[in-house]
């Protein structure tokens, strides 16, 4: 149940996606966002759904993966649409009562909602072709300019890469509990709101406990290795670029610049 | 009465390049009051096994039976099984919450929805039944030592009053001194209420002096089911699989191989003893 959450878990195969340098899958990433708040119109969504999906198919990864992280936002999917559906003011297409829902609406609740799930989907692309670790050093190495201002952008990406690790952990520890609980006759689905919220005590308490215990253990087994955060330190394997890498940026650019042409120039 | 598996499979993440068969066409029958030991290399499918039997997880393919009635079948009342069929997790302290050992004991007695003198009678005998004494009852668990935590966790199960008490691991990770206590209560709980138990665990020491019954598992299969006597006997079998006999079996054997006329099934130093004695003193 709590596994379908597919944010911040490696899906392990071979792939040319998986082999990218994470720098390329960081800054692609983002240009993929960036995209998908610059096109406004069907044939830009097109486009980013036709590089969504040629990625998704170069990774390798099962499409269900994709869409299994997809299960954590209904909810918030829903009321985007319900707002954007109901509360636009526009050229009324049809109306019951009170309500009405207007073109614009239309429009605006179904780019929300396409937005929303490509985001979801872009992102889970990264996290599910590259490991935490990676992705780390890649986040390193990219904000290793801000330490002209001061910035600690080695214990920043520690913290990061620490807690992206964490979640499948907590998932699976949280999975763990609650079997133990329901075991013991706990029941987390019915009843209403207040009764439901009560039966989180049985599970949360256990929770943060093991999670204070874990971030507890990780600090000591750090500093018993003499972890002094990030001056000075060396890496085993750098992070260095390669041919595929910079064509990837190509491919990036690109798609972004087709998006920026097709959304904002030409219509 | 009993529990029934028939061609019990379950695979994990099914349909991933992750699936990994856990559970592969297992077949038993668990009648009431046994004294079972579930022994298996680690990852060899366990605690995978004793989640089917409460209704924690469903099996891929095939079916449980308890009393009868198949346990996955639509409408089949599983918050029942639960209290029939009472699971000790592995690390169970990891599950305490309430602010102190009592109440805690009595959260599962409570989620039946029974009166609260009742709930906290059987939360009293339940800890008496652990062996936690009066003075912790009122204390934070959390403050407990290791084996204290893992008695009140037991007991929060017991409490439930289960006709089939599974504990996984009990002893994972204590003392000598606190394994035998916690073994030798579960065994005296069970002649005096004569529920089934089963006892999952790494170490065939452990649950040869108890129990009636082995079943290994390896690599997702039954591997042996029998008396235990006849399970060492296969101890070189056992071994390939990362398992061994008692280190008793294999001093009888060595003695056999030496010439010595003794019985290379005993199990337990008691008997070994007697055997020793006895072969000796017929030379
Ligand atoms: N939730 C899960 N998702 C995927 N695989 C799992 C899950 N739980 C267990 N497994 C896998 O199934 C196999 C059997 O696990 P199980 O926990 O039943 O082993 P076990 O015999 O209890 O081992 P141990 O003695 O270490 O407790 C293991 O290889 C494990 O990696
Ligand atoms: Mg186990």
């Amino acid at each position: 149940m709590l596994r379908d959450i597919t944010l911040g878990q490696y899906y392990q195969t071979d792939s040319v996606i998986h082999r990218l340098d994470p720098r390329v899958k960081l800054v692609g990433t983002l240009l993929f966002i960036v995209s998908l708040f610059v096109v406004d119109n069907f044939i830009g969504y097109a486009i980013a759904a036709a590089f969504l999906l040629v990625v998704i198919k170069l990774s390798k990864v099962p499409f269900k993966f994709m869409v299994r992280g997809m299960k954590a936002i209904v909810f918030l999917l829903i009321i985007a649409v319900i707002f954007n559906l109901f509360l636009t003011p526009g050229e009324v297409v049809f109306s019951v009562w009170k309500i009405q829902i207007t073109k614009e609406g239309i429009y605006l609740a179904s780019f929300m909602a396409i937005r929303l799930i490509f985001l979801i989907m872009g992102s889970s692309v990264m996290t599910l072709t590259t490991t935490p670790n990676q992705l780390t050093d890649g986040l390193e190495k990219l904000l290793n300019p801000l330490k002209i201002f001061k910035v600690p952008v080695h214990e920043i990406a520690m913290m990061m890469s620490i807690a992206l690790r964490f979640i499948p952990i907590l998932l699976e520890e949280t999975d763990k509990i609650m079997k133990a609980q329901i075991a013991r006759g706990a029941d987390f689905e019915s009843g209403n709101l207040i009764k439901k919220a009560k039966s989180l005590v049985p599970l949360l308490v256990p929770l943060f406990i093991s999670a204070f215990r874990r971030a507890n253990d990780l600090a000591t087994a750090m500093e018993a290795r003499c972890y002094r955060g990030g001056d000075f330190r060396t890496k085993m394997k750098p992070l260095i670029y390669q041919k595929r890498d910079r064509w990837a940026y190509v491919v990036c650019w690109f798609y972004l610049s087709l998006c920026i042409i097709i959304g904002r120039v030409l219509l | 009465m009993s529990i029934i598996l028939n061609h019990v499979n379950h695979i994990y993440e099914e349909d991933t390049a992750m699936a990994f068969p856990a559970l592969t066409d297992i077949n038993l029958e668990i009648p009431d009051g046994q004294f079972i030991g579930l022994i298996g290399h680690t990852g060899s499918g366990k605690s995978t096994l004793v989640q089917h039997l409460n209704g924690l997880l469903k099996p891929t393919s095939g079916e449980i039976y308890y009393n009868g009635a198949d346990i996955n079948e639509e409408g089949f009342n599983k918050k029942e099984l639960r209290s029939k069929v009472g699971l000790v997790f592995q690390y169970p302290e990891h599950q305490l919450f309430e602010i102190d050992v009592f109440s805690d004991v009595c959260f599962g007695p409570k989620n039946l929805g029974l009166e609260k003198k009742e709930v906290e009678l059987r939360a009293y005998t339940a800890l008496k039944q652990v062996g936690i004494a009066d003075e912790y009852f009122y204390q934070s668990p959390f403050d407990l030592s290791g084996g204290q935590k893992r008695r009140v966790a037991i007991a929060g199960v017991l409490a439930m009053k289960p006709e089939v008490l599974i504990l996984d691991e009990p002893t994972a990770g204590l003392d000598p001194k606190g394994r035998d206590e916690i073994l030798d209560q579960i065994a005296k709980l069970r002649e005096e209420t004569g529920m089934t138990v089963i006892l999952v665990s790494h170490s065939m020491e452990d649950v040869a002096k108890y129990v009636d019954r082995i079943i290994v598992m390896n690599k997702s299969r039954v591997l042996f089911d029998d008396v235990p006597k006849e399970v060492f006997r296969h101890y070189k079998e056992l071994e390939k699989v990362g398992l061994a006999a008692p280190q008793i079996t294999y001093i009888m054997q060595e003695l056999k191989a030496k010439g010595l006329n003794v019985d290379t099934d005993i199990t337990t130093l008691e008997e070994a003893k007697e055997a020793i004695l006895k072969a000796l003193g017929k030379k």
